[in-house]
């Protein structure tokens, strides 16, 4: 059987810069994976370019997701391969309610209409398990929401859109211990044989709640490492020093920026969607 | 005084993102088989607004105000600012037809059926079954449909076509037409409208009165060069309520048009009224409109408008917040296609103390087409305590559109507190791709995100307006 998802010899770039070099990694249901690695070591980068962010040119490799090549695929197209990514900064999209743009997004992935009744009571479900307010059904996308309720509504539209793979950016960042576990219960009850779920992440703390099959670890843009989950515990007590990395692991704080390439002058909660032009 | 400013004037290109294909706006360009008589020859000279005085049995001061709008619009210049007019032949619009029925049905079933097929597409008759309290239809120049529940006839409602209400009501006409509000010297094309103006709506909402259910006209243009310059003149007495929807389509035609209609509101003590339009003039149309009200003490006036058609737009909603505490709001939304130009914002001039206001105008602009906030924002010395706040957006959909914003602010009230953000710009790459990778294609995420870029205006709309808007703009955003 073909793994959910297969990157195959990834080499990637961002504006002529060399970001990801030959990385291959096969992801297959029923397990769980952390990505792991330094600051700029391209963890973000390899989840944009998964999920088709047109500023990521592919220079060479291939990713199949369940054997089809979603290489050249559009992010929409890969969405309704069963991909999902949550975002480390999710964005704000004004005027438009969570349940609205949710029920779009699950016409479009599932192919098939749903009764606005039928759906909001799907929804209603699934934010009662993860602890969100009914009332933010009817509130714009991520505007005005908290860190913490900016990821419970990405594991909310996970939990909605029933993708295959399932990758975590930094989702546990910005989270109090609370909301850490809320979100930990969450990915759990995402996690079903025939899914895979990449958690990303730099806080040690959720991988507490959610054992690791795999651990990757990634270095200037190369895969470096792949075990099991010993390997994070060891990254946990010593850093990244085993893999010439001086710097220090992160401590659970309540927001931690992972200020690598792409994200660095992105502002966290952008007023409008659309971008200034001065 | 303070002041947060933004851009005052910028004029954007700025990257692709997709081409759209025009409208289908075959809905509304349907045009009937043209239904006007008379031998009215193109052009404006005194013969011709003697004739249509008379043609309408008018009162020697209604004539005296028409001459003396002729006078003025002969001596006026064209306005010196906004979209060219060059193209707009004065001397070929046809100022003046009528529709040959005769007076005004009070029913459905008297209605023609050509005229009742065209408004059966623009949904009228279903609007008037589900929640208005009356309608006026305007059919070239003339009213051919009007009835006003009986509910707000006894408690002295009148809501007539303007022609009729002269003749049943002089005393209150005289005294507010044109001379208080929109004075027929006010610019060139309010002297045209004094001088032909024809049809529109008369409303009065006695003292006190609550009118829960909007009341709506319709008004259509059909005919080749056909001028549309009906007259809407609204008084809301004190303390008393009313929202009135107008709302407008016209078919496609060769030759240019014009529409130059004319609205005057007064709203007196502790009185609140809103005005909705929806205004979808074919693109060959010179859409050059004037809007004002005068607001007394405590009173509240509410613009909510979307522009979408017409070749050229000028259109700037005006409030005079003469009394102490009064308010205005003005939310508008202005769509810009192919070869049209939106020229739109809103006026408020501050002259009562602790007086507030608020401006939000939404501009698209696509396929080249170009979407102009111009607006002014004037704080009398003496108008202490005075709040204002100004918001222009304009999203510009691909390279070629053009949006500008001209706030103009004229503040000479130290204690006034004005807040002021003007933004141009496009939808962000990372917007996009957030949208996108939830499984919306780029049309989809596109539409949705400008669908949420108009929310705070479409949500104060009727809730049949708000679809139709969103429907229009669905309609443009569509590749297919």
């Amino acid at each position: 059987m073909d793994p959910l998802l297969h990157i195959k010899n990834l080499t990637v770039s961002i504006e002529d810069k060399n970001i990801l070099k030959d990385v291959s990694l096969e992801i297959e249901p029923g397990k769980i994976y952390a990505l792991m690695g330094p600051n700029g070591s391209g963890k973000s980068t390899l989840s944009k370019t998964v999920m088709g962010h047109p500023k990521y040119k592919v220079e060479s490799g291939q990713i199949f997701a369940g054997g089809e090549d979603i290489t050249a695929a559009g992010p929409d197209d890969r969405a309704k391969q069963g991909l999902f990514l949550s975002f480390q900064y999710p964005k704000t999209i004004p005027g438009v309610s969570l349940s609205n743009f949710l029920r779009s997004a699950y016409k479009s992935v599932k192919s098939e209409e749903i009764r606005v009744f039928d759906f909001k009571k799907k929804l209603k479900d699934k934010m009662e398990t993860l602890s969100i307010p009914e009332y933010f059904a009817d509130r714009h996308v991520n505007e005005g929401f908290s860190g913490g309720e900016k990821k419970k509504a990405e594991i909310l539209q996970a939990m909605i859109l029933d993708p295959k793979v399932i990758i975590m950016d930094e989702t546990d960042s910005g989270l109090d211990v609370d909301a850490l576990k809320i979100v930990a219960e969450g990915v759990k009850k995402l996690q079903t044989p025939d899914k895979a779920i990449i958690l990303i992440t730099h806080y040690f703390k959720i991988l507490e709640y959610l054992t690791p099959d795999v651990v990757f670890v990634l270095k200037d843009g190369e895969l470096v490492e792949t075990g099991g989950s010993e390997l994070a515990k060891e990254i946990e007590q010593n850093g990244f020093q085993k893999f010439g990395v001086t710097e220090v692991v992160e401590q659970p704080a309540t927001e931690v920026v992972e200020k690598n390439e792409e994200e660095k002058s992105e502002p966290e909660e952008p007023s409008s969607p659309f971008a200034m032009i001065d | 005084m303070s002041t947060t400013a933004g851009t005052a004037s910028d004029i954007i290109t700025t990257k692709p993102i997709k081409a759209f294909q025009d409208i289908d706006r075959s809905r509304f360009d349907d045009k009937n088989e043209e239904r006007s008589v008379g031998d009215v020859n193109y052009g404006i000279n005194e013969k011709l607004v003697r004739w249509i005085s008379s043609e309408k049995n008018e009162p020697e001061w209604m004539l005296k105000k028409r001459l003396d709008g002729l006078k003025a619009f002969q001596e006026l210049h064209m306005p010196n600012f906004g979209p060219s007019l060059k193209k707009l032949n004065l001397d070929e619009i046809c100022y003046y037809r009528r529709a040959d029925e005769e007076g005004n049905a009070k029913t459905w079933e008297d209605v023609p059926e050509d005229v009742k097929t065209t408004f059966e597409k623009l949904g009228i008759p279903e609007a008037e079954r589900a929640v208005l309290a009356g309608v006026g239809a305007q059919y070239e120049s003339e009213n051919v449909y009007h009835k006003l529940k009986e509910e707000w006839t006894s408690k002295g409602v009148i809501f007539e076509d303007m022609d009729v209400a002269i003749q049943e009501h002089p005393e209150l006409v005289k005294e507010y037409f044109m001379n208080k509000c929109v004075p027929i010297k006010d610019h060139k094309f309010a002297a045209l409208h004094a001088a032909v103006w024809s049809g529109g709506t008369f409303l009065y909402i006695p003292k006190d009165v609550d009118v829960t259910a909007p009341l709506q006209a319709y008004f259509r243009m059909n005919a080749s060069r056909g001028g549309q310059f009906e007259h809407t003149l609204i008084i809301i007495e004190e303390g008393a309520q009313a929202h009135y929807i107008e709302g407008c389509s016209a078919p496609q035609y060769g030759m240019s048009s014009l529409h130059a209609g004319c609205v005057e509101v007064f709203v007196k003590k502790g009185a609140r009224f809103r005005y909705s339009s929806v205004e979808n003039w074919s693109k060959n149309t010179y859409n050059l409109n004037t809007k004002r009200a005068i607001v007394e003490d405590d009173g509240i006036m509410e613009w909510v408008g979307g522009n979408l058609g017409s070749g050229v737009t000028m259109l700037y909603p005006c409030t005079i917040l003469k009394g102490d505490r009064s308010r205005a709001d003005h939310l508008s939304v202005a769509f810009a296609g192919d070869g049209q130009f939106q020229d739109t914002g809103a006026k408020v001039i501050h002259v009562g103390k602790e007086t507030k206001s608020n401006v939000l105008s939404k501009g698209l602009s696509k396929d080249g087409g170009t979407s102009n906030y111009r607006g002014l924002l004037r704080i009398l010395p003496n108008a202490s305590g005075s709040q204002a706040s100004v918001n222009c957006d304009n999203l510009i959909l691909d390279r070629s559109s053009i949006s500008c914003a001209d706030p103009v602010m004229e503040i000479h009230e130290d204690s006034a507190e004005v807040s002021h953000e003007a933004k141009v710009g496009s939808i962000g790459e990372e917007e996009l791709f957030y949208t996108m990778s939830r499984g919306l294609s780029e049309e989809e995420a596109i539409a949705m995100i400008v669908q949420g870029f108009i929310e705070p205006i479409v949500k104060e709309l009727p809730l049949e307006y708000a679809v139709e808007l969103n429907r229009l703009i669905e309609l443009e955003m569509e590749g297919a």
